[in-house]
């Protein structure tokens, strides 16, 4: 597998006579000593044995070629005798390999440092999960210090607003992540409508009940399902690309710079997000209520044959001004924990391009995550309220 | 390395070199010679093209037309598999060191021995051991990650990775840019005991008057899509404006004369 490809031919197969004389013993080093003929020697070197407490010579000097790692196998070999006992008595190799001799010899003896001490063991395996625990904490610390920064800064804007403050850039973040992502936002909308209604159509079939999936359509696409889905797009697409713009402009010490000018990063770069967010995302989870609807009622006058003029009868009997109102007071809640999850995660990010791709990441993993979450306590709020 | 070759032996033979990106043409048939065991530097404006002579010889840029031969073998011509051979015989050291990050030092100095070699772990640690007290790194940098060092260290990391398979070629981009003075010079320093040590023939494109001084045997200038070859002696006089004012501009006469 890992043989050298054949275009690198040793001209000459490197060669180790161990000649006993007695007294002496003389080893003969002969043709390329090269890279190519290490893995071999090194095997032949380690299957020398040696008595020990008798001169040793070492001779190179019929090498066609050595290189730095012959060297370093005729050096090791040298040291090797010299740890047996032995005293080398002559070490020669040609004089145009002298110059090579010498580089390498010249640096520190170091056979034997361990290259891998980073071993996996149960030591590290508990030293990580503490590390983790604590990473995650300070994590939290850090996201509600942000969380309070920002609270500040964007009641502040909207209360008393500044000249920093720009509403292009306001404006622009809501064109960004509201109106650019408003064809994927409903093409998985009606898709999901499609899905829910066959689904329901399939289930209610069996008591005879199949008028009620345009309930069941309307109550969980409104109260759920909408927002759901529209919050999670949105954190994959805009949630990522806050954590991805604000990191780069730290990788490129943008942000040090409008430090250094005296401009507020909080204000400049996090609020007209956050605010931006907040806006598009109800407006974004209104069409997908919609859309989604429609690709209900799409699905139940194929399957179910009910005709429009039905569906909307039904859907109108089903569900109130109140049950979209529930489904959208959520979505400001699910922008905010985007805007700011994904611009905290942008502000961590350090000097280098891979820390940018971990942190977007992490971003969209975390907001989805909390989006989820938060979700589920807002179900236990409306039933605790009665809602 | 190859041998006692003769002195004057041609490593690399650029013949009619014509390089253009869409319209604009980078090289206008160029020639260079670079011979065995001499270190050429290459130096030319920001945007002359040197990085793509570079490229071009070691093939990561494929040239308009010309013939460009390195080693005796034609590198337009020859099969894949022939390419990696003479891959072998050289090391390239990038501008950042371009150090796998995913990789601790010793590993990145491996992964040449790991993919062309069948040396077992315990002989590649040695050598990788070796290879860094010769680019005069601690050994404790062995098991650190390129994140956790300095510019000068990276660049002493990836010339370390540059010869791990011991080339005979040696092709160095901007080695001293972003250095400080020291850590410039010391690295020159280092190139050039290197250099005399493992017989290598070193290929380098560089700013840096200081290096050009401490190290370069010919200095080759890419002007206007042409390419003048002389020494720090001969390029001062010579009538092109960009060149005489390179070599005789205040930096470059301080640095001459120090």
């Amino acid at each position: 597998m890992r043989n050298l490809t054949p275009s690198v031919v040793v001209a000459s197969p490197a060669t180790l006579q161990v000649q006993d004389r007695g007294r002496v013993l003389r080893l003969v080093a002969g043709g390329d000593w090269i890279v190519a003929e290490a893995p071999r020697l090194d095997q032949i070197l380690l299957g020398l044995h040696f008595d020990g407490a008798r001169d040793a010579e070492i001779d190179g000097g019929a090498l066609e070629q050595l290189d730095g790692a012959g060297t370093w196998l005729l050096l090791r070999l040298k040291r090797g005798l010299e740890a047996a006992g032995s005293r080398v008595t002559q070490f020669i190799v040609p004089d145009r390999y002298r110059p090579l001799l010498e580089a390498i010899e010249r640096g520190e003896v170091a056979a034997a440092i361990d290259m891998h001490p980073r071993r996996p063991s149960i030591e590290n395996f508990l030293e990580r999960i503490g590390r983790a625990t604590y990473d995650a904490l300070r994590q939290g610390y850090d996201m509600l210090g942000f969380l309070g920064r920002v609270s500040v800064e964007t009641s502040e804007a909207i209360v008393a607003p500044r000249r920093e403050l720009s509403f292009a850039a306001l404006i622009h973040q809501i064109e960004e992540t509201g109106l650019t992502a408003l064809p994927i936002v409903g093409m998985l909308a009606f898709l999901l409508g499609v899905v829910l209604a066959y689904q329901g159509a399939d289930q209610l079939k069996r008591f005879n009940a199949q008028i009620y999936t345009i309930d069941f359509l309307g109550v969980g696409f409104m109260r759920e399902l909408g927002g759901l889905v529209t919050a999670i797009i949105v954190a994959g697409r805009s949630g990522s690309a806050f954590t991805a713009q604000i990191g780069t402009m730290r990788v490129n010490e943008e942000t040090d710079a409008m430090q250094t000018i005296g401009l507020n990063i909080a204000e400049m770069l996090v609020v007209p997000r956050v605010l931006g967010l907040m806006i598009a995302l109800p407006l974004l989870t209104f069409f997908a209520d919609v859309v989604g609807i429609i690709g209900g009622m799409v699905m139940t006058y194929f399957d179910l044959g009910i005709t429009i003029p039905a569906f909307m009868r039904e859907l109108e009997s089903a569900i109130t001004v109140r049950t979209l109102l529930v489904g959208l007071v959520k979505a400001p809640v699910f922008a905010f924990v985007i805007a700011l999850v994904g611009c905290f995660e942008g502000m961590r990010v350090e000097r280098n391009a891979a820390s940018v791709g971990k942190l977007t990441t992490r971003s969209v993993v975390e907001s989805i995550f909390l989006i989820i979450a938060l979700d589920a306590g807002f179900s236990i709020l409306f039933s605790v309220m009665g809602i | 390395m190859g041998g006692n070759g003769g002195e004057d032996e041609v490593v690399i033979r650029i013949r009619g070199l014509v390089n253009a990106f869409g319209d604009s043409v980078i090289h206008d048939h160029i020639d260079l010679d670079v011979m065995k065991g001499e270190v050429l530097g290459v130096v030319g404006g920001s945007g002359s093209g040197k990085s793509v002579l570079l490229r071009s010889i070691i093939g990561l840029n494929r040239p308009v037309s010309g013939s460009i031969k390195v080693l005796g073998q034609e590198t337009a011509e020859i099969d894949n598999e022939n390419f990696r051979g003479l891959q072998l015989r050289w090391g390239v050291l990038f501008q950042e060191g371009a150090l796998f990050s995913s990789q601790t030092v010793a590993q990145n100095i491996q992964v040449p021995m790991r993919r062309w070699t069948r040396m077992n772990q315990p002989l590649m640690d040695e050598l990788t051991a070796m290879k860094l007290s010769l680019v005069g790194l601690p050994l404790d940098t062995a098991w650190k990650f390129p994140s956790e060092l300095s510019g000068g260290m990276k660049k002493r990391a990836g010339l370390a990775r540059a010869l791990a398979l011991d080339p005979e070629l040696l092709f160095l981009d901007e080695p001293t840019a972003g250095l400080d003075p020291i850590a410039g010079s010391q690295f020159d320093a280092l190139l050039r005991d290197l250099q005399q040590g493992l017989g290598l023939t070193v290929f380098m494109v560089t700013h840096d008057l200081d290096t050009l001084r401490a190290t370069a045997d010919r200095i080759a200038v890419l002007v206007e899509k042409k390419l003048t070859v002389g020494t720090l002696k001969t390029l001062p006089n010579d009538p092109d404006p960009w060149i005489h004012e390179y070599f005789s501009g205040v930096r470059g006469r301080a640095a001459l004369n120090a």
